[in-house]
């Protein structure tokens, strides 16, 4: 047995949960087998903040020519790719939290094969939560290169942009799973996209927050993607200061009580 | 044998096996009285059928209650090392709450419950790390292969790659789908399935296989097989559990059984006992040309022990079939048709309970 999992497993057992997660990791590896005869759909979540960072950041830029980014003027091309990047990050954990963990939930039964198992029901929750952040993870590393051959990226400090993409990915996937598990049919899908589209389109994402009259700034600042846009935003820009913290707070208190939510709702629905 | 064959090479494999799964090997061993696993690792029978007397599952007054409903009624069961122990009912008897419960994934309402000396309430993941289970309705992975279901399923106890692979290649021999390694499931036939699901819950080697209505859904020919390779386990010392509403499977399978029905135990014993306790030794099966069978009771008065009757006949528990036949005919009642057998559980659970088991 390896170090890292011994330390995995005597922490999560250390947690206040009926089962341990010390081998969600096998969930991951039974979830990238079962991806590597369906690599395609991944490129579709790469291809659409592609499509907007063309769209928005070099055809809308070059009318809109530089803006004003925490007083610093750059290119348009500049401001928003951070934006798509913790948008992409958003979009990708959220797709894998909630379509396909629906799927396994109520059609291909995965989960009451796996709980037959040593495997427990935080087990499931970390597992599929590593899996979409692992995912929204490809999506932005790769949007990363894209938009820094687009020349939409300034220094070397935007490579921090990937680990604070995967914060926003393990935020949304813990909730939007958790969500999932309330979910009766597909139609409910529904209300998935109504949460995010329009965080997608106001969230600071396409211009800045001073947009807005006061009392707007202050409810866009209480949706998550503010938060996940501002921090990949400020890093890529390279203006890190105590705000930061604020961000990285919020996404991770969001992360931890999504994956502690589905925990209990995997256990409630199916170890009735 | 090969999937007894893999249990002496890998001795290694199965320790590491118990040492991934929480705190199982000190857990297990400490609280375990009735380990069945007293032999050294390795050794032809270790894990299998162990000497100790001890049950591998005990049930107290186990009860399930779901809202008002009352799945599970108050149930002592005892599950020696080594047997094939049954449950028999209807639809809706209970079987299946209580193989959850036994399979760690389903608290009991009230009552007490130790599988392999373990309480499910504190034990859950390391009882389950020795169990093998085969639901009722197939839940293999359709986005993987057929020996793709079983390396992953494997991954999930925490078995090594190298072992996870090995055990494949000998389970797919053993479950007769060594050609089909390679293809998806969804194509297989519901036999083809039911072996794989089955094949899959061998991969940890299981002190206890729970089998929750094996050959439901199935053709004839594809549940003797399912039989045939119950059966080789069978002799190989593992310890099967199975539900089942087909009387034939149980006088096939099982050693000792409990019949149930609504939540409760009407009776138990090996099926024998039970048809010779409950049943007469033969049945007189009598056809009419009648919508109610119950108007030809009076015709055959004081012949039999006991009659039933059912829609479309009449049954009599005799001693001797022939006998009653004849005083049938001696009487001059003329049935359509008139058919002599041995008494089967069925007879045993209509007693019991006044209705058929499958319906």
């Amino acid at each position: 047995m390896t170090r890292p999992g011994k330390v995995a497993r005597s922490l999560a057992t250390a947690l206040p949960l009926p089962a341990g997660a010390g081998m969600a990791r096998m969930l991951v590896e039974r979830n990238y087998r079962s991806f590597r005869r369906s690599w395609t759909i991944i490129v579709s979540g790469f291809f659409e903040p592609v499509f907007y960072l063309f769209s928005m950041g070099v055809g809308i830029g070059a009318l809109v020519g530089d803006v004003d980014a925490g007083g610093r003027t750059v290119p348009y091309a500049v401001f928003v790719a951070p934006a798509l990047l913790a948008a992409s990050a958003m979009n990708g954990a959220v797709f894998d939290s909630t379509t396909n963990v629906f799927f396994k939930l109520k059609y291909a039964k995965l989960y009451d094969s796996v709980l037959a198992t040593p495997l427990g029901p935080r087990d499931v929750a970390v597992g599929e939560i590593s899996w979409a952040l692992l995912r929204g993870l490809v999506y932005s590393g790769a949007f990363l290169v894209v938009a820094a051959l687009a020349g939409a990226v300034e220094g070397w400090e935007a490579v921090l942009a990937v680990p604070a993409a995967s914060l926003i990915g393990w935020a949304f996937a813990s909730v939007g799973m958790a969500t999932t598990t309330y979910m009766r049919s597909w139609a409910d899908f529904d209300y998935v996209q109504l949460a995010i589209l329009p965080m997608f389109l106001f969230s600071a994402t396409f211009y800045p927050l001073s947009t807005y009259p006061t009392a707007l700034q202050w409810l866009v600042q209480a949706t998550p993607l503010y938060h996940g846009v501002a921090m990949v935003r400020d890093l890529m820009l390279g203006q890190v200061g105590a705000g930061m913290l604020v961000h990285v707070a919020y996404l991770t208190a969001m992360g931890v009580v999504g994956t502690m939510w589905t925990g209990r709702r995997i256990e409630r629905l199916l170890l009735r | 044998m090969p999937y007894r064959s893999s249990r002496a090479s890998e001795p290694t494999a199965s320790q590491s096996t118990a040492s991934q799964s929480t705190a199982s090997q000190s857990d297990g061993s400490r609280s375990d009285g009735s380990r069945p696993d007293g032999s050294p690792p390795g050794a032809p029978a270790s894990g299998r059928a162990p000497q100790g007397t001890g049950s591998l599952i005990s049930a107290r007054g186990l009860v399930k209650t779901f809202g008002e409903f009352t799945a599970v009624d108050g149930i002592d069961v005892d599950v020696r090392p080594g047997e094939a122990f049954g449950f028999l009912g209807p639809n809706g008897a209970g079987k299946s709450s209580t193989m959850r419960m036994i399979g760690c994934v389903s608290p009991p309402t009230a009552g007490r419950l130790r599988i392999l000396g373990m309480d499910p309430a504190s034990q859950g993941p390391q009882i389950r790390a020795r169990l093998g289970v085969v639901p009722q309705r197939d839940s293999l992975d359709e986005e993987l292969t057929v020996e793709e279901n079983i390396w992953v399923y494997g991954r999930y106890f925490g078995l090594p790659r190298s072992v996870v692979r090995r055990r494949a290649t000998e389970l797919l021999e053993f479950a007769q789908l060594s050609e089909r390694a390679g293809s998806v499931v969804e194509p297989l036939s519901g036999g083809m399935k039911r072996r794989l699901t089955i094949a899959r819950a061998l991969v940890n080697e299981p002190s206890i296989l729970l089998l929750d209505e094996p050959t439901t859904g199935l053709d004839p020919q594809a549940r003797h097989v399912l039989w045939d390779r119950l059966f080789r386990l069978k002799r190989e010392g593992v310890t099967l559990v199975l539900t089942t509403h087909y009387m034939d499977e149980a006088e096939q399978l099982c050693d000792r059984l409990v019949v149930m029905d609504h939540g409760r135990i009407v009776a138990q014993g090996s099926p024998r006992s039970l048809i010779e306790e409950h049943s007469t030794r033969e049945v007189l099966e009598l056809r009419f040309d009648a919508d109610d069978h119950s108007r030809h009771l009076a015709d055959v008065d004081g012949i039999a022990e006991r009659v039933e009757v059912l829609p479309d006949r009449l049954l009599l528990y005799v001693a001797d079939g022939e006998a009653a036949q004849g005083e049938v005919a001696r009487r001059g009642v003329e049935p359509l048709s008139a058919l002599v057998r041995r008494s089967t559980l069925e007879d045993v659970f209509l007693h019991l309970t006044g209705r058929t088991l499958v319906d």
